[in-house]
């Protein structure tokens, strides 16, 4: 009878690993030599709010987009397109965008802070109407080629 | 062998430890391979431009310089920075944060190919799998790190937990590490994924998951990255790497303006994008304005302010008017060049050489370092050191005019530093005593 065993695993592998984890270890200690529990925190967090969070997020909504519009399914590109692109800016620059650091960004470069929120709506709407023109476009081109008997 | 983990978890598809949870016909190693090349490239060179940025600081000069001086080892490619060509920071800074911007949608693109991966069961099938588990914690979790404390610092928003120096150039370290380890381990198999897609595309075109049978078992992740149950596509594995492409296009687009006075305009959401600080001659781009650093307008006035310099043969006073009077002013057209990612296009400055102020303290033909300390009473880089190849470049300036009119306080009248190639920290502004000699 053979015992079920945990096998090691290519030697290769476990030596590359190791030499890996001896860096991450010392460059970690010193990461850590702060404020540990709060890098340790965001380290992991993001991770895990990336993974756990953002990204079931984004899925759902993906998929409630794709349910909603049913039939029309060769309409999903021009609203995922122009949602998707607009909520990465929303991503990368929320803390301009909400104004957040409105007081520091004034006082530190001398720059208006509001117009980000303008901005970034601004594109949203180019990126929409762009979409909606690109559609509206797509539609007429099949209603004109589609046989006459139809109509 | 695990039986806790039964056949149950991994074949139900309501749980995603199940590859039937996961529907999307994009998701495979190829689509995944062409991403993580990508990543290869330009996580290389940001984790590249990211150490030299840091050597930039001639950290290894004066403490003040250096805010991870416990760095070891880490620090051992460090070298003495040049000053030219003159917009070597400005274009490094420029390509380490625009970069890191425009990759983001790979990033969270690749992420997205690979997250049935996370909950793969069994959670490991050897020590050696295991290991690699662990490494892929760091490799995700220093990723995303990195990023985030990137994309918030140019922000000006100090949310993360420490000096951001410190947490951006450690937390690389340890990213990097993992991710020499992942592409040591990967890159093989990408490589050959993209032979493969080059040759299929070549050949009868898309032909997704399938005619693959002869070479399987060679690298196992196919099975799982592939879905069994493959939901409706609603775009082709080519369209997703164009809407992700295209992600990255319209970051880089609204970014990269920051670099140039001429095209500011267009850098629509960045920090320093859309427009200057007013107009005129001193309404270019500002990294901390005088209210911001404390800067006191008495302390500046022509009859309170006195440069204080100090070398070999003792401290000399100078007024302002005394300055210009008495050395040689001169002009360089340079750059502000910021950590942050931005910079501003060549400025006119006008002032007195370094070297000419260390050669009235003792120093006649051979400049050595320089101590700059700012009227600044608080903040990170209100002293700062120079090395003595930058003291010596006849373009390095204590500038007095910029564009042919007098600072303003917010660039630092009555006096700052200019130095070609410097980040922009080390130019310091409001200058109130330098200290010339060996550091």
């Amino acid at each position: 009878m053979r015992r079920p065993r945990f096998p090691a695993g290519s030697p290769f592998q476990l030596l590359l690993l190791a030499c890996s984890f001896a860096l991450a270890g010392y460059a970690g200690v010193r990461l850590l030599a702060g404020d540990w529990w709060g890098v340790t925190l965001w380290f992991v967090g993001a991770a895990l709010l990336h993974d756990l969070v953002l990204l079931p997020l984004y899925a759902a909504a993906d998929r409630a987009l794709v349910r909603g519009l049913g039939a029309r399914r060769e309409w999903v590109p021009y609203v995922r397109v122009p949602a998707a692109l607009s909520g990465l800016l929303l991503l990368v620059w929320f803390p301009l965008i909400s104004g957040m650091v409105e007081r520091r960004y004034r006082s530190a470069t001398g720059l208006p802070p509001d117009g980000f929120l303008a901005r970034w709506l601004l594109i949203t709407a180019v990126l929409f109407g762009c979409s909606a023109l690109l559609l509206a476009l797509r539609l007429r081109r099949a209603t004109k080629r589609r046989p006459p008997a139809v109509h | 062998m695990f039986p806790a983990y039964g056949r149950a978890m991994r074949d139900d598809p309501l749980l995603p430890s199940s590859p039937g949870f996961w529907r999307s016909p994009l998701r495979g190693t190829r689509f995944t391979s062409v991403l993580g090349l990508v990543l290869l490239v330009g996580i290389t060179v940001l984790f590249v431009t990211g150490l030299v940025s840091y050597a930039a600081y001639n950290p290894g000069l004066s403490p003040v310089n250096d805010k991870t001086p416990d760095k070891g080892i880490l620090g051992f490619y460090l070298f003495d920075w040049p000053t030219g060509p003159h917009w070597l920071y400005r274009l490094n800074q420029g390509v380490h944060v625009t970069l890191g911007i425009t990759l983001i949608p790979v990033l969270l693109a690749k992420l997205w190919s690979v997250i049935p991966r996370l909950f793969a069961l069994p959670p490991a099938r050897s020590l050696a799998h295991a290991l690699e588990r662990v490494s892929l914690l760091l490799l995700v979790g220093g990723a995303l790190f990195e990023f985030v404390t990137g994309v918030l610092n140019v922000q000006l928003d100090y949310v993360f937990p420490g000096s951001f120096y410190p947490l951006h150039f450690y937390g690389a370290w340890v990213f990097f590490a993992a991710f020499v380890a992942h592409a040591l381990l990967k890159t093989p198999i990408a490589l050959r994924n993209l032979r493969r897609l080059r040759q299929e595309d070549e050949g009868q075109g898309e032909d997704e998951g399938q005619g693959e049978d002869e070479e399987k078992g060679e690298d196992e992740e196919k099975d799982i990255l592939v879905t069994p149950r493959p939901a409706e596509p609603t775009v082709s594995r080519r369209g997703a790497l164009w809407f992700v492409g295209g992600g990255s296009l319209l970051l880089f687009a609204t970014t990269a303006g920051q670099n140039s006075d001429a095209l500011r305009r267009t850098a629509l959401l960045a920090p320093h994008g859309g427009g200057d600080p007013g107009s005129g001659p001193n309404g270019f781009q500002i990294n901390k304005t005088a209210a911001y650093a404390g800067i006191d307008a008495a302390e500046t006035g022509e009859d309170a302010w006195r440069l204080v310099v100090t070398g070999r043969t003792g401290t000399v006073r100078l007024s302002r008017a005394r300055l210009a009077a008495e050395l040689p002013l001169y002009s360089a057209a340079l750059p502000i060049a910021c950590v942050e990612g931005w910079s501003t296009s060549d400025q006119w400055w006008r002032g007195v050489r370094l070297r000419d102020l260390a050669a009235l303290v003792g120093y006649d033909g051979d400049p050595p370092d320089l101590f700059v300390e700012s009227l600044q009473p608080r903040g990170a880089f209100r002293k700062a050191a120079l090395r003595a190849n930058q003291v010596a470049d006849p373009r390095s300036l204590l500038a007095l005019y910029v564009n042919g009119e007098e600072l303003s306080p917010d660039h630092g009248y009555p006096a700052r530093i200019i130095v070609p190639a410097a980040p922009g920290v080390l130019n310091t502004k409001w200058v109130a005593r330098m200290t010339f000699g060996d550091l």
